[in-house]
Formats: structure tokens, C-alpha cells, sequence
């Protein structure tokens, strides 16, 4: 269970970076490791706390993106009232997908293959219909003000996600001390046990699919505007789906930090990758199976386990040293 | 006599071809303790999945305070006040023992505090006070059996159903539970439990309930059933009742 001191610490350490670099390529880098962490802690909410393995995280990232950026170019909207609404359309599709599979009590590989499906069908929807821009996309004006939620600096846009982040990493901190985690977590444990005692499971799994939802929902949101662009296949392809669930389990399933530690190390080994071979096609999914096969391997419970066991290790044999000297 | 606290009106329940339970009846009292036996395959896990809502009926009501509850969710009935064990422990294996019974006091504390302080009560009360702290999986099985009474206890209820709460502990660990059992039910809980370990279905029950084959064979006071031949040879087959001699047989 993490404190809200080390998520204190945490982000204020991370908030100095820009005071320290004023590097594109190390401020770059950091913005899209904290939106995949944001994406990631999104879908850590249902899978990591909640036991639902969702496969179509990307159906609440493209639905945040492509609502903020509809609502802006085709009708006008204020950029913040966008991002809002982006935020909620996700939670509204994390409600219907929710509410169809609990319902009929779909779990496991069932559910994970449902929401696949679903990612899959918006996908298919966005590149043909004309609102989204079908196959061509959209592009969002640049505007750089405030105002529109756009900004001249590099740091500006960093703070912001890294607020974002913050935000989410407070939201798993109460999660892990609210009845409402408890009963998320006794879900995931054993469900019927849960429901003999007096846990609405269905209804606990639809509350964190929509808040699920709506967090990685925000990662869209900020997608589009640090971009100022998308197209079906980056808000609803698998590559966003398959990040959004590798860096919580690589991290760490079911803790406040994993999804962002997970994202730190996926993102470093995956430029690192691209610094010795180029930018080849599909080495970026080389590098996550890579890594993927080396955690369950050897940290089956994440890194962030890893961290806490070679903790207690070193705190052992620290003190097995002052017994003996 | 008062109205019962629970009571099953002719339920049955079948799964295709099999009636598991076939039209039965039983009725328990309030601050009582009753005892459901009958042989393996008698259909008593069945019917108390009917009671806590896991299984719908295929026929027949349950009551309980007054009300129709036949069919509500499992969540539902354990905020009016049912609780259940499971006849294989059903333990939230990745979490400590003190987390595994804060699941069921969460139930009436939705303060964090108020639901860890309940749960540490609840955890001494069943002997569990020493072991709070520790991972539910590293218990052995007659720790799991007192955690797994101690989560349904959590949930503060009127009406506890335990299945097999007995089964596989040694006869200290069966002297060491028993009276906490009895206490539960000096405190108005009403126990309905179902027991292969006569011992303790003779000592503990007040009333007992025979289920043969799905159907209500016999009820009665425990020395009542013992001494039915019905009953005999529905655990020892046919004659078994008559072998045994005039003892047994009406």
C-alpha cells in the first residue's frame, strides 16, 4: 500500500526535470512516457485492481481523442471544454461496454476478447465515417494559447500531463483505501466469495470500467493536443491497447506506481532500441515481448515487486551484517 | 410458536435430468442453531445455494423475515443480513488475513477506520488474533476454516450459513471451534449449518434435518433422527436398519 508522501515526492522530482533540461528530446520523451503511463493507469484501475483484463483500452483513448478534436474543429468548442467531454464520452463508452459484459457476467479471456472487439469496430467506424475524418484524420488548428490548451513550451505541456498523472496516481492511492477498492480488489480475488459478502460485484466492475475509462480517456485527450493530430489507427489501433496494459503488468498490476514505472521502462528501452537500430517497423512490439517474457519470467509481479523485494533483502542482510560485526 | 426466521417452502431445483432438490421444506427458528445432514449427493450444497441466492430454484419460496427473498443476488441477502461460508474455503488468497475479514465488515462501516477496528474484533473473537497480519494463503486449514467464519461474521448477520464449517479438522480443532459456535448463537445469530461430524450436529443442534436424495427425509431433535430407521438407511442402504436390530428400528 503506497502513502501519498512517495507520490509527493515522486511528482515533485519529476515536475524539477524542466527546471534542470530545457532538452526537446528528454522533454519529448517524458511527455509520451506519462501519457502511455496515464493510458496505463487507466487500465490499471479495472485490470491491476480489479482483475478485468481489458485488450481494447484504446476504445476510451480514441474516444477522449477524437471527441476533443471533433468538438473543437467541427463545432467550434473551446479546447478545455473539449477535453472535458473527451474525458466523459470515454467514461460513456466504458458505461455501455460495461454494463453489456458485466450484465451477462462475461469474465476472463471472454471479456478481454469483448472489449478487443469493441476497440476493433471503432477503429472500423473511425476510418470510414466522415465525422472522424474517416481515413485522412484530423487535424487540430495550431493555436498556441492557453486558452486553447495548446502551449509554446515544451514544459508547459509536461506539467500539464504530469498533473494529469498526479491526479491518477491519487486516484489508485484512494482507491487502495476506500470501501469501494476493497471490494474492487475482493472481486478480483474470488467473486463469489465477494458477492456472500454483500459486494454488487457487477456494479463494482462497472465503476471502475468507467473510471478506467475515463483516465486512460484523458491520455487521448492529451494525445490531440500535444499532437494536434489523429487518425483511426492511433486512437483506436492495438498498439494503444497493448501499451495501456503491458505497463501496469510489466510495472506492476494493482500498485499506484507500476503503471508509470512500467512506462519509464518500456519508453527507455524502446528509444534505446531505436538509438542502435534505427527506426525499424515493429520494434517497438520486439522490444515490449522482449521485456514482457523477462518479467514474467524472473518478476512475475511487476518491477515495482522487484524494488520492494530487493528492499527487504537489503534490509535483511544489512541487518544479519550488524548482528555478526 | 413465533414466526421462523427462515423459511424454505417447497423448493426444488434441477439441473436437466437431475432433481438435486426435490420439493424441499425446512424452517429455522430464530436464535437457534439447526443442522442440515443427509449422505453425499443429498443436494444440501444445492439448497443452500437456493437460500443464499447463488442457485435460482427451479420451484418453490423462501422466506426470511417475513419477506419472499427467493431469487434476490447474494449481495442482496447478505445486507438483509444472510451469510454464508463455502463448503471449499473460498479465501481471497493474495490478501492478509486482517484485508480478508475488512471485505466483510466493510459491509456496515463504510469508514476505512471504523471497518479495520470491526474486523480486528471480529479476528480475535474467532482465534485469529495473532495471525492478522499474515497472508491468508499461508494458513492451514483449520485457520482458513475459522477466516473463512470470520469474514461471514464481519458482515454482521442475522442468519449464518455454514457449510462444512467442520469438515477435515482434527477433534481438538473441532473442540476449539465448536464452542464459538454455540456463542454466535447465545449472542441471536441464527445458525443453520450442514455437518457430516454427527458429534457435533448432536451436540451443537437444537433441531436437524435429514435431506435424502433432494427430499426432506426426516426432522427432529438430534437423538430424535439418530434413532430413525429412514434415516439409517439412507446413509446405510436398504435393511441396514433391520440388521442392526430392534434397537434402531420404530
Amino acid at each position: 500500500m503506497t502513502g501519498v508522501r512517495p507520490i509527493l515526492a515522486v511528482v515533485i522530482a519529476l515536475a524539477a526535470v524542466p527546471l534542470i533540461t530545457d532538452s526537446n528530446t528528454v522533454l519529448n520523451f517524458l511527455v509520451v512516457t506519462l501519457l502511455i503511463a496515464l493510458a496505463g493507469q487507466g487500465w490499471n484501475v479495472l485490470g491491476g485492481y480489479g482483475g478485468q483484463y481489458s485488450f481494447g483500452h484504446a476504445a476510451f483513448f480514441g474516444t477522449g481523442a477524437y471527441v476533443t478534436a471533433i468538438l473543437q474543429v467541427r463545432y467550434n468548442a473551446n479546447a478545455w471544454v473539449g477535453f472535458a467531454a473527451g474525458i466523459a464520452g470515454g467514461a460513456a463508452v466504458g458505461a455501455f461496454i460495461g454494463a453489456l459484459t458485466f450484465r451477462v457476467g462475461l469474465r476472463g479471456s471472454y471479456f478481454a476478447l469483448v472489449t478487443l472487439a469493441f476497440a476493433e469496430v471503432l477503429r472500423i467506424i473511425a476510418s470510414v465515417a466522415p465525422i472522424t475524418g474517416a481515413g485522412v484524420g484530423i487535424l487540430v488548428k495550431l493555436d498556441l494559447r492557453a486558452a486553447a490548451l495548446q502551449f509554446e513550451s515544451r514544459a508547459m505541456f509536461y506539467w500539464f500531463i504530469l498533473a494529469l498523472v498526479a491526479v491518477a496516481l491519487m486516484i489508485a492511492h484512494a482507491i487502495e483505501r476506500s470501501r469501494f477498492g476493497t471490494w474492487l480488489i475482493a472481486v478480483r480475488e474470488n467473486e463469489d466469495a465477494a458477492k456472500a459478502l454483500g459486494v454488487n460485484a457487477p456494479r463494482v466492475k462497472l465503476g471502475a470500467m468507467v473510471l478506467s475509462a475515463a483516465i486512460t480517456a484523458a491520455a487521448g485527450c492529451f494525445y490531440v493536443q500535444y499532437f494536434l493530430f489523429i487518425d483511426s489507427g492511433i486512437a483506436y489501433g492495438t498498439r494503444l491497447s497493448i501499451e495501456a496494459l503491458l505497463t501496469p503488468i510489466i510495472g506492476g498490476a494493482g500498485t499506484v506506481f507500476g503503471p508509470l514505472l512500467g512506462a519509464l521502462v518500456v519508453q527507455a528501452l524502446g528509444e534505446g532500441a531505436k538509438l542502435i537500430a534505427g527506426d525499424a517497423p515493429g520494434l517497438n512490439l520486439i522490444v515490449y515481448g522482449a521485456v514482457l517474457v523477462l518479467v514474467i519470467a524472473f518478476a512475475p509481479r511487476g518491477l515495482i515487486r522487484l524494488v520492494d523485494d530487493a528492499n527487504r533483502w537489503l534490509s535483511r542482510s544489512a541487518k544479519l551484517e550488524s548482528a555478526h560485526g | 410458536m413465533a414466526e421462523p426466521l427462515l423459511s424454505v417452502d417447497h423448493v426444488s431445483c434441477r439441473f436437466g435430468g437431475l432433481l438435486a432438490v426435490n420439493s424441499a421444506s425446512l424452517t429455522v427458528p430464530a436464535a437457534s442453531i439447526t443442522a442440515l445432514i443427509g449422505p453425499n449427493g443429498a443436494g444440501k450444497t444445492t439448497l443452500f445455494a437456493i437460500i443464499s441466492g447463488f442457485q435460482r430454484p427451479s420451484g418453490g419460496v423462501v422466506r426470511y423475515q417475513g419477506d419472499t427473498i427467493t431469487g434476490l443476488p447474494p449481495h442482496e441477502l447478505a445486507w438483509r443480513g444472510i451469510a454464508r461460508t463455502f463448503q471449499i474455503v473460498q479465501l481471497f488468497a493474495g490478501l492478509s488475513v486482517r484485508e480478508n475479514i475488512l471485505v466483510g465488515a466493510h459491509l456496515r462501516h463504510p469508514k476505512r477506520s471504523d471497518a479495520l477496528a470491526a474486523a480486528d474484533i471480529v479476528g480475535r473473537e474467532v482465534g485469529l488474533g495473532a495471525m492478522l497480519d499474515r497472508s491468508a494463503d499461508t494458513l492451514t486449514v483449520a485457520s482458513r476454516k475459522r477466516l473463512e467464519l470470520a469474514r461471514a461474521l464481519a458482515t454482521e448477520p442475522k442468519l449464518l450459513l455454514l457449510d462444512e464449517v467442520l469438515a477435515g479438522l482434527n477433534p481438538a480443532e473441532i473442540r476449539d471451534i465448536a464452542p464459538i459456535i454455540r456463542n454466535l448463537c447465545a449472542r441471536g445469530i441464527s445458525i443453520l449449518m450442514i455437518e457430516h461430524v454427527m458429534q457435533a450436529v448432536m451436540s451443537l443442534s437444537q433441531h436437524v434435518f435429514v435431506l435424502a436424495e433432494g427430499c426432506v427425509i426426516a426432522e427432529g431433535t438430534p437423538t430424535e433422527v439418530a434413532a430413525n430407521h429412514e434415516v439409517v438407511e439412507a446413509y446405510l442402504g436398504h435393511g441396514a436398519a433391520k440388521k442392526l436390530g430392534g434397537a434402531h428400528a420404530h
